[in-house]
């Protein structure tokens, strides 16, 4: 499953995540190319609704990146989106999908090289997992896997 | 408010798997404000039920709707158009009450997706505490406010029992002995005197004695 190219929804706080990545742009520093990033106004904004969505309409993996606990702009923001995220992790467990699919990670808008390595590591991990049970290439790696068991 | 909490998705998605089509009911009132049955839990609820029966390759077809409250025949009817043929079940996001009346209304199969826990009230963001028994004859004012019957764990209207530990009950020392909260109480209002009153039996015959209990209101009935 190397050839695997998991889709990764990256959900990113303005002030932080989504500078830093502007950061790592302008640094030109290399980080794969399976984020999808939706900006958010402060972590504190995730809605497990829409993390369910994302992994309803095909994410392989989703994370949400906030500023560094403390420095949140709205004060508890990020705070609140931890909490959220292992309630939503619960919830991939239960359905069956799996809450290592998802993620929080906390970062400075300074952090431009560690924007690019949470998406190395994120794609790393969702890329070990293999793809999402709702993900097509699931039942092709299941199938293929059972027929190799068979010879 | 009635609190209540939502099952575990496998349960309820066990007690819909012969479904292909069903109609997930939210509720407005308590359990909006408990954040256990309202919109959002309805989108959620859908949206896991839907995954785990994609994962199985039984996908499941959902529809969401919230109504204002379901225990009241008046926004039941707004249920009504969205009670299809193709509907092989409802699940209902409310309390006891709220299923009930679905159920009552449509010859459907409703499922509850809910389990109703008590009536009480918001301690802090998240955390809910139980607070009245329902007995159906209110004697608040005579404990300064503090509920004996659900708050302490025997119930007892002369109390504290001898379990009374620090001002803790016997059965688990994070609950507070109602009693001893009575007493603090009273004291503080300077209204110990009242305590020293006997309670009579309680007349129980007006809570769950006589099965199920009704009130009626005539001046505002329209029948």
């Amino acid at each position: 499953m190397s050839d695997f190219q998991p889709k990764i929804v990256a959900f990113c706080c303005y002030y932080c995540a989504y500078s830093a990545a502007d950061l790592a742009g302008s640094m030109r520093l290399q980080y794969p190319p399976n984020i999808r990033m939706v900006e958010l106004p402060c972590s504190g904004k995730t809605d497990i609704r829409v993390v369910l969505e994302a992994f309803e309409n095909g994410a392989d993996g989703v994370y949400v990146a906030g500023c560094l606990e403390g420095d949140c702009h709205f004060l508890k923001g990020n705070i609140m989106a931890k909490r959220r995220i292992k309630q939503a992790k619960k919830l991939l467990d239960e359905i069956g999908i799996g809450g290592d699919r998802l993620e929080m990670f906390n970062l400075s808008g300074s952090m431009g090289p560690r924007f690019a390595e949470v998406a190395e590591e994120m794609t790393e991990q969702i890329r070990k997992l293999g793809p999402s049970p709702l993900n097509p290439a699931y039942k092709e790696k299941k199938e293929t896997a059972s027929k190799e068991e068979a010879q | 408010m009635i609190v209540a909490e939502g099952k575990p998705i496998a349960e309820v998605a066990k007690l819909i798997e012969d479904a292909n089509k069903v109609l997930v009911v939210g509720c407005g009132g308590c359990v909006t404000v408990c954040l256990a049955g309202g919109e959002k839990e309805v989108g959620i609820l859908a949206s896991a039920l839907r995954m785990l029966r994609k994962k199985e390759d039984k996908p499941l077809e959902t529809v969401e709707i919230t109504i204002s409250r379901q225990c009241d025949p008046e926004y039941m009817e707004q249920l009504e158009k969205y009670i299809t043929d193709d509907i092989d079940a409802v699940v209902s996001m409310a309390c006891g009450v709220g299923v009930q009346f679905v159920a009552e209304r449509f010859n459907k199969w409703v499922v509850p997706a809910l389990d109703t826990k008590f009536a009480g009230g918001a301690l802090e963001h998240g955390v809910w505490g139980e607070r009245c028994g329902l007995c159906g004859e209110c004697i608040l004012y005579k404990t300064g406010g503090i509920c004996p019957i659900i708050r302490c764990s025997k119930s007892i209207l002369n109390g504290p029992c001898g379990g009374s530990q620090d001002g803790k009950c016997e059965i688990d020392t994070e609950v507070d002995c109602a009693w001893q909260l009575i007493y603090d109480r009273m004291k503080t209002l300077g209204k110990l005197d009242k305590l020293l009153e006997i309670e009579p039996i309680k007349d129980w015959s007006k809570s769950r004695d006589g099965g199920p209990r009704k009130v009626v209101k005539e001046d505002v009935m329209i029948k």
